[in-house]
């Protein structure tokens, strides 16, 4: 009995401590302070273990930080001077030995690849899981790691569970609630209301600092959001600081019953996945969205997966084929606090979650930038790449032109062709032996 | 990681490390957590699918890795990649003659790349299959008579005996550039 009334209690005290000191604050974007503290304690004790973990490692290793430097060293220079030759120099035997090595390269390091697993760490953040490089150091540091645990594991992690489960359950309630109201401007200020109230539950949930930079430019009714995808919690992040009409499939489970509901509260863009393919009325819908002004942006990724956030590749056109004002968005998390990548191929959905609410934090970055359209003569993949560069050179991320979707498949023929079409131009000129 | 595989990489500053590296690549590369690379999970990266040698060494068109080495399990990942470190520089002459050839001399290269142009390993480059690697290399891009004349001179030039094949003699007297010959872990 007495045991039982003491649980009782705990959570009691519990719930309203989360109820007084979060939740309150949260609706009405009020900050208490607490996650600042909480950061300020973080950053000090992270420096701390660096300057152990660099006085620990012997001076004669010379290894400044491996993750900077690449496995091999690199020849970067184009075919044409890699092998020796004007145009129209002779097929070599020996040719094939500049093509292995630079196979051989491609296969130990290549640029595309590595983008699809989590970047390397300059120095360790006291996560077990960025532990690739660096060995035991002395016995504090190691009890300073194991507190870490202790309080991931068994302080935070409850605690952002519980928030996590009532901030999903306060939008699915939230938003079928406020759907039953009739088309007005009060519905619709109740549903920004219960939508940003969550939100910033949500990325309690997760410790997240977001530093939002510019924020004149942000995305106005009647345009598009394109911003560089790392993980779901994207979504999460832009849409904590505005309303946002999200396109994509319907799904089964969890993630449909929140698009179900989000729907009722304000028109997103949900399809199904034979929809999907028809690429005509994909189009079709996301023009009548954006040509009706008083309808939210449509947030769009367009690398189509996620990468982890040290480069932008090629951005789809599909997107820059609508028409309407295109709302660049950058975003850039800080890899020290916690690796917020998702790479699904690794993780499913579940694990990824429960490792964003082990980590430290989720410390980002997102600059609003100044819109962009299409201009005379550009077509839509031109204009793709000037969006990509401009997110790229904001976000401080290399820019590849490479195709995300070479995650899941091989390369395509043209490309191949065309280093092809170069060697032969070298072999054969142009026609003449 | 056992010792056997740190002597390959022997004389590389942080030795241990490196093969870390490499063993998370080697995972990264393993799509479906086999244990070994297959042709498939090459043929995925980008960078060596536009190698116009990219098919052949992801094992592809003849004999490749597989029937080469095995499965291309982590050690023999490793094999293949201490065959292009640079030559020791006392590797020539003061080698204990007993001891095997280290992977990286001269000759285990030239034996690496000859393999990629003998497509049967019957020990000779024929002109049919000299013709087959170049098809491989240019795709579309190059007409057959062109193929066919390049193909002839190549062959005409490397061959000493005058049987119409490169035999592997033959190829370790062809001219290889310096920088050709190894990359800089």
């Amino acid at each position: 009995m007495e045991g039982a009334e003491l649980a009782g209690k705990i959570l009691s005290t519990w719930l309203t401590l989360v109820l007084g000191l979060i939740l309150l604050p949260s609706a009405f974007g009020v900050s208490l302070g607490i996650s600042e503290i909480y950061m300020k304690i973080l950053v000090k004790t992270l420096e701390w273990a660096t300057i152990r973990i660099e006085k620990g490692v012997p001076k004669e290793s010379g290894l400044k930080s491996s993750a900077s430097v690449g496995i091999i060293q690199r020849d970067e220079s184009p075919m044409e001077k890699g092998l020796s030759g004007l145009r129209g120099r002779d097929f070599e035997l020996s040719d094939a030995f500049y093509f292995s090595k630079k196979g051989l390269e491609a296969i130990v390091e290549d640029e595309v690849t590595q983008r699809f697993s989590s970047e390397e760490l300059v120095s360790w953040n006291l996560l077990t899981r960025t532990n690739m490089n660096f060995q035991y150091i002395s016995v504090r540091l190691t009890a300073v790691w194991v507190l870490g645990v202790l309080v991931r594991y068994c302080v935070l992690l409850p605690l952002r569970v519980t928030l996590a489960f009532i901030g999903i359950s306060l939008l699915v309630i939230g938003t079928t609630l406020v759907g039953q109201l009739p088309d007005s401007s009060l519905k619709n200020w109740l549903s920004e209301l219960v939508h940003l109230t969550c939100c910033r539950i949500c990325v309690r949930a997760l410790s997240g600092t977001i530093h939002y930079h510019n924020k004149q430019y942000r995305p106005q009714k009647g345009g598009i959001c394109v911003a560089n995808h790392t993980s779901p919690i994207d979504v999460l992040i832009l849409t904590t600081d505005g309303c946002y009409a999200m396109v994509g499939q319907v799904h089964g489970g969890l993630m449909g019953i929140i698009q179900r509901a989000m729907v009722k509260a304000c028109p997103h863009v949900w399809f199904e996945r034979s929809e999907m393919k028809d690429r005509h009325l994909v189009t079709k819908r996301l023009k009548e969205h954006i040509a009706d002004k008083k309808k939210l942006p449509i947030l769009i990724f367009p690398e189509g997966t996620c990468i982890n956030n040290t480069s932008v590749m090629m951005f789809k056109k599909g997107s820059f084929e609508i028409g309407g004002t295109i709302h660049p968005v950058a975003i850039k998390y800080n890899p020290q606090f916690g690796d917020a990548f998702w790479n699904s191929s690794k993780y499913n959905m579940v694990s990824y979650l429960l490792r964003m609410m082990t980590s430290w934090a989720i410390v980002c970055d997102v600059w609003y930038m100044p819109p962009m359209t299409r201009e005379e003569g550009e077509d839509a993949v031109q204009f793709a790449n000037r969006v990509k560069s401009a997110i790229a050179v904001q976000g401080g991320l290399t820019e590849l032109p490479w195709d995300g979707g070479l995650k899941r498949a091989k390369v395509k023929d043209t490309f191949k062709e065309e280093q092809q079409k170069n060697y032969s131009k070298m072999l054969v000129g142009n026609g003449s032996l | 990681h056992g010792s056997p595989h740190s002597t390959l990489l022997e004389g590389s500053f942080d030795a241990s490390s490196l093969l870390l590296r490499l063993y998370h690549r080697f995972r990264a590369l393993d799509r479906n957590k086999k244990g070994y690379l297959s042709r498939v999970d090459l043929q995925q990266i980008g960078a060596l699918a536009v190698n116009p040698l990219g098919e052949r060494l992801a094992g592809g068109g003849g004999a490749g890795w597989e029937e080469l080495l095995g499965e291309v399990d982590f050690p023999g990942f490793v094999r293949v990649l201490a065959h292009f470190r640079p030559v020791d520089d006392d590797d020539s002459g003061m080698r204990d003659p007993k001891q095997p050839e280290p992977l990286n001399s001269r000759m285990n290269k030239l034996r690496f790349v000859f393999q990629l142009y003998d497509l049967d390993r019957d020990g000779k480059i024929s002109r049919h299959e000299m013709l087959q690697v170049l098809r491989l290399m240019v795709g579309v891009q190059v007409t057959e008579e062109q193929l066919e004349s390049i193909t002839d001179r190549t062959v005409q030039e490397a061959d000493e005996d005058g049987d119409g094949a490169v035999s592997f003699l033959e190829f370790t007297k062809v001219r290889i550039p310096f920088s050709y010959f190894f990359f800089i872990f």
